[in-house]
């Protein structure tokens, strides 16, 4: 029972960067833009919070400059492809590039630097209670965060009239510039707000979850937190449970190992991979599920003098 | 360090296909910055030119670290007779056979290599070029100017597993492991070896990572073992994740390849660490003097090539006493890793009593010792 306990909350401590890139990469394409530099934003963002924390010891401090670094190399993305209109898969492949090679470049001193540790928080009674206490109340703040963060995008974007908005431009950017909104602007500031939560993740993997800066340390979590908005058909909540999923089925096979259950290791390497296929699979045989929810206007540039 | 990059390379394609964005190749394209070149001794007539060519950053605290520190050693001792040159994180791949060639059309006289990947490009390199000498890490292919060296790493677990037999109260080891090669299933066993010459009741857990390096992996990995009971845990991946995941946990771990006591000041329990720098001394004396020969090495603990370095100064003087007796057992040939009798997992005798393993044996080990957990992924 306590490993399993155990095994709930190594998969939330494992599920919350990817829901928390994700998260932002969702208001992003809800804005009408797919930013495919999610992992290089992540790598750069990763080395300037793993800087900070080395100097300052803050992890916050950390993580803030995580989200600055993420937003400002979404900055560049967004003037790229809303202003000069660039295509958006080319220019976030350019961007994911480029940061992987920047992050490598600029961390070369960081790459071995200890770091000093901070616990987890425990929260007092609630950490007591069987199964739960171990299960879900003894995680790093960050985890609560991305939890509320779900149900605040979730709000923002289906109770607010900032959120109605953001999803008009997403689906028709013609008939919301018409209304008078400034599109491009709003897009932006969906992108940089896209590239400040993707940074967040980034530093909080490594500050906090690894925690150390190598080259590269991100390891394809950028690739699959753009997988799970899709996973997610763009719905907040759906969304923080495909990042658990993901993270869980990681855990489990590192679970039944240490468990002495007999899995081909290899195996269960795949099976990530697989249950993302699976579902991408599962979810493109129903067109619906997608056409409904997925933002119409998505990766297309939006040109407002015509 | 077989099949590095190759392995990597796969698991980065299945990514890419997995998250449907194959065009990507996410990893790939980044080139690696300009290799830098090593600070060389003031020009004086005609020193050896020495290349070496790496496969990881030298500031990885491991693996191509220990290479480096090994190169500046042997630097050292020579002075103004050689000057030395290294091209780090070479991929292996197609790559790494431009780069010997750019050695060899630079002049290098004697050409480093450190990674089993690099294997076929050396050897291709070297036919064309009979009057450069050649030297191979962990390779096994040799010819008339290309000779291969390697650490008996095993032993340096086997020292690590003392400590480990004597530190654990769950009786329980942890064991994170990268490919289910011999190399790494030899470490594994001679870790739990080690660990039941001290402690008969100890036995090993062991995740596999399918992974060199992944930090995030290794640290869940890690994390994993410890909810699973494991107190004490060696790692076959080449970052400092494990060691810091046990610091936070208030557990032990070691450091691999060269010493790591610096990240975890509170888990660190001693580096199994590879001093190449006694290796390279000899190969830059034997192509300095014209006794340089094509043979195979492989160096241990006798050698002074592999260590258990810098033991915490928690560990107990009995305990310390245990691991320098090994030592001295290692280097006289009184003690021997793998001797029988030796019983796999599974019960089975895979070494009868007095006999003591070959190389042969150590080479194509597939199963675990009695004592480890589970089952090799790879065997049949």
């Amino acid at each position: 029972m306590n490993e399993l306990a155990l095994l709930v909350a190594a998969t939330l401590s494992a599920g919350t960067p990817l829901a928390v890139a994700a998260m932002g990469l969702l208001i992003n394409e809800r804005a009408g833009v797919l930013n495919l530099g999610a992992e290089g934003t992540m790598l750069v963002a990763a080395v300037a919070g793993f800087g900070v924390a080395w100097l300052t010891g803050n992890e916050w401090a950390a993580m803030a400059a995580g989200a600055l670094a993420g937003a400002l190399v979404s900055l560049v993305f967004g003037w790229l492809v809303i202003w000069l209109n660039t295509n958006q898969y080319a220019t976030g492949l350019a961007i994911s590039l480029f940061g992987s090679g920047f992050s490598a470049f600029v961390g070369i001193d960081l790459v071995g630097k200890p770091l000093a540790l901070t616990a987890p928080l425990a929260l007092p009674l609630l950490r007591d209670l069987p199964f739960l206490g171990v299960a879900v109340f003894r995680q790093h703040l960050m985890v609560y965060l991305a939890m509320a963060l779900t149900g605040g995008v979730a709000w923002f974007l289906y109770r607010t009239r900032a959120g109605l908005v953001l999803r008009a431009i997403g689906e028709s950017p013609t008939s919301a510039h018409a209304l008078g909104y400034p599109v491009r602007l709003i897009r932006l500031a969906a992108v940089l707000v896209g590239g400040a939560l993707c940074g967040v993740a980034g530093a909080y993997l490594s500050v906090v979850y690894t925690p150390l800066w190598v080259e590269g340390m991100v390891a394809g979590r950028g690739w699959i937190a753009l997988a799970l908005t899709v996973f997610a058909t763009w719905r907040p909540a759906r969304l923080l449970l495909g990042a658990y999923l993901f993270g869980g089925v990681t855990m489990l096979q590192m679970f039944l190992q240490a468990q002495g259950v007999q899995v081909a290791a290899q195996l269960m390497s795949m099976l990530p991979y697989l249950a993302t296929v699976l579902v991408l699979v599962l979810i493109s045989r129903n067109p619906a599920w997608i056409r409904l929810n997925m933002p119409a206007s998505l990766g297309k540039p939006f040109f407002p003098g015509l | 360090m077989n099949h590095r990059t190759f392995l990597k390379h796969l698991a980065l394609g299945a990514l890419a296909l997995a998250t449907g964005l194959t065009a990507c190749g996410k990893k790939e394209a980044p080139p690696a910055p300009a290799p830098a070149a090593a600070p060389a001794p003031p020009p004086k007539p005609a020193p050896l030119k020495i290349g070496f060519i790496y496969v990881g950053p030298t500031g990885d605290a491991g693996w191509t670290f220990a290479h480096d520190e090994g190169r500046k050693a042997a630097v050292a001792k020579y002075g103004d007779k050689v000057t030395t040159t290294f091209v780090e994180k070479v991929p292996e791949g197609p790559d790494a056979e431009r780069v010997v060639r750019d050695l060899v059309a630079q002049g290098n006289k004697l050409i480093f290599a450190t990674s089993f990947g690099f294997m076929d490009a050396m050897v291709k390199v070297a036919k064309d070029h009979p009057e450069v000498r050649f030297e191979h890490a962990t390779g096994y292919k040799t010819t008339e100017n290309l000779r291969v060296y390697e650490a008996r790493f095993y032993e340096g677990a086997y020292l690590a597993g003392i400590v480990a037999g004597k530190t654990t109260k769950s009786n329980t080891l942890g064991f994170v492991a990268s490919f289910p090669i011999p190399e790494v299933v030899r470490n594994i066993n001679a870790f739990t070896l080690g660990a039941q010459s001290v402690n008969p009741k100890v036995k090993t857990k062991v995740v596999w990572v399918s992974s060199w390096f992944d930090p995030p992996k290794e640290t869940e990995a890690a994390q994993q073992l410890m909810d699973g009971g494991a107190d004490v845990l060696l790692q076959n991946t080449d970052s400092t994740a494990v060691l810091q995941a046990a610091e936070r946990r208030g557990k032990y771990a070691f450091g691999w390849d060269s010493d790591m006591s610096a990240f975890a000041p509170k888990a660190h329990l001693g580096s199994c660490a590879l001093n190449w720098a006694v290796y390279y001394e000899k190969a830059f004396g034997e192509a300095l003097d014209g006794t340089w020969k094509t043979e195979v090495t492989k160096w241990g603990v006798k050698e002074n090539m592999v260590n258990l370095v810098k033991v915490a100064d928690f560990v107990p003087a009995d305990v310390k006493a245990l691991v320098e007796k090994a030592t001295a057992g290692l280097k006289d040939g009184s003690v021997a890793v793998f001797k029988g009798p030796l019983k796999d997992s599974a019960g089975k005798e895979v070494l009868a009593k007095d006999v003591v393993a070959d190389d042969a044996w150590k080479g194509a080990i597939n199963f675990y010792v009695k004592g480890v957990e589970g089952k090799v992924p790879s065997s049949k």
